[in-house]
């Protein structure tokens, strides 16, 4: 009971800060407003039973990237004055491109969603069970999604070279 | 929910505040004491007997400062700066065990708030929300000199945060456990993890003064190069917390290292006690040890001059991260040479 009230709760301010990212006018706002919504997301998983996957979401996303992106919007200094005015027709498009998305995700994913309050309890999100499934079960995906994250930090790391030989 | 357990773990929260506070506290007349020490001077020593209130008058005299938020800053985010600074330096410490289970009123009481079984990795998530509390602060400020103190702590905390994680990794594989508890068991008596894991050491304990923002890495706030760095426009109990913050995340570092390197609340010849003595010796044995690293941290600030910014990155990236991943290369792969899978 209480745990349901709990993720009731959690469910409209994960919505609220997800909103609030795009929202705010201020790009250093909505940044550190996709970092609450990490953390409100990482609390759904504590709830579903899940520690490692909601502490690795932390680490990874409101840890490292979100940080990443906190320092490059700093050091553009972005200020409301030289905010770019949108014209009518390209963000007309931008509706209709985002309301496709939106569409073929709800497509995608409607045999999954199902509109009950209970909480699955599983232990699927502790580490030994997904340590497990991702060494044997996944272990391929697994390691291919790995291998496309060392080419593109490979290629970054190259292009970043290229351009400097190219000043110099 | 059973109330006395309720009521065991609150109080526990607040005495392991209170120390945390207590400590850091003190930290900083020892800081100045041993500075003072060091440097052939005499220190503090006008406040009560040896100085001993000066803590308590230099919180007053924080307090009682005019508390000025500048005029083209960002008001929220330069008030929940230092906040975040606090919150993230404190929230380690739910997590450490601070000693063996102690007995009062035919209950067992464990002296950790939560043994979660994934402890190691809520380390490293804190640590790497850490940063936040500088970020924030210091760009909110709207001050250059600010930023700069910003910018280098983020890029000091990414680059450190690996080898750190790396190191954190060998001790994982050493213990074949996530848990806190598990990993100071794993050290019962003398059976410390530093002697099978020096380097290992050595990689963590350099990445948590870098972490804690202690000089030699203290780059953030410069003051040679940036007046005060992240906190340049800060002032009254704001700037007390930015700077309250750095000695309590030094005690929890301290209790970490304690905990993953030297044993916890373990020491020789443990097994001639138990109960209640057995607790208590732990917890004398376990500050015994936090204090002792406090001491060095406070050693290499006064002897160790700054690092320059690129030294600083060469460090970081060219030399821990690949010595920590060999490190546990070397590791793994004679753990698995004694489980026999060669």
């Amino acid at each position: 009971m209480i745990l349901e009230l709990i993720s009731i709760i959690l469910g409209g301010m994960t919505i609220g800060s997800a909103l609030m990212v795009i929202l705010s006018k201020h790009p250093i706002r909505s940044v550190l407003y996709l970092v609450i919504t990490f953390f409100f997301i990482s609390g759904h998983f504590i709830l579903m039973n899940a520690q490692f996957i909601a502490v690795v979401n932390i680490i990874v996303y409101a840890g490292a990237i979100m940080v990443l992106f906190l320092f490059v919007l700093m050091l553009l200094n972005l200020n409301k004055v030289d905010e770019r005015k949108t014209n009518h027709p390209i963000s007309f498009t931008a509706v209709i491109a985002g309301g496709a998305l939106l569409l073929v995700i709800l497509a995608a994913l409607k045999d999954g969603i199902t509109f009950t309050n209970t909480i699955v309890k599983s232990d699927v999100g502790l580490v030994e069970n997904l340590g497990t499934l991702l060494f044997s079960k996944y272990v391929v995906p697994f390691e291919v999604s790995s291998i496309l994250f060392i080419s593109a930090m490979v290629g970054a790391v190259l292009l970043a070279k290229r351009e400097k030989q190219h000043i110099d | 929910m059973d109330t006395a357990l309720l009521i065991e773990k609150f109080s526990l929260v607040i005495i392991v505040f209170l120390i945390s506070l207590g400590i850091a506290a003190y930290s900083t007349y020892f800081e100045r004491k041993l500075a003072a020490w060091i440097q052939d001077r005499i220190g503090p020593d006008r406040a009560g007997p040896f100085g001993l209130l000066q803590p308590i008058a230099d919180g007053v005299k924080m307090f009682m400062k005019e508390d000025f938020i500048p005029k083209n800053s960002d008001k929220w985010l330069f008030i929940i700066g230092p906040g975040i600074s606090m919150f993230t330096a404190l929230i380690t410490s739910t997590i450490i065990p601070w000693g063996p289970p102690i007995e009062i009123f035919g209950r067992q009481i464990s002296l950790q708030i939560a043994d979660f079984n994934i402890g190691v990795l809520f380390i490293f998530g804190v640590v790497s929300i850490g940063v936040y509390g500088i970020m924030i602060g210091g760009w909110a400020s709207n001050n250059k000199y600010s930023l700069f103190g910003a910018i280098r702590a983020s890029s000091q905390m990414i680059s450190y945060e690996l080898a750190m994680g790396i190191s954190l990794i060998t001790i994982i594989l050493l213990t074949g456990s996530l848990s806190l508890t598990d990993i100071v068991k794993s050290q019962h008596g003398m059976n410390w993890n530093i002697f099978y894991q020096p380097v290992c050491f050595l990689i963590f304990f350099i990445c948590s003064l870098a972490e804690t923002n202690r000089a030699p890495f203290d780059l953030a706030e410069c003051e040679s190069e940036l007046v005060g760095g992240y906190h340049t426009e800060y002032s009254s109990m704001k700037l007390g917390l930015f700077l309250f913050a750095e000695y309590v995340s030094m005690f929890i570092s301290s209790a970490l290292m304690a905990i993953l390197f030297f044993g916890g609340y373990n020491f020789p010849g443990m097994d001639y006690f138990d109960g209640n003595t057995l607790a208590i010796l732990g917890v004398l044995a376990f500050f015994t040890k936090t204090f002792l690293f406090i001491f060095v941290f406070m050693w290499i600030r006064w002897t160790i001059p700054r690092f320059r910014f690129d030294q600083l990155m060469h460090l970081g990236w060219k030399t821990l991260i690949p010595a920590a991943i060999i490190n546990m290369l070397i590791t793994a792969i004679v753990i698995a040479f004694n489980k026999g899978w060669f």
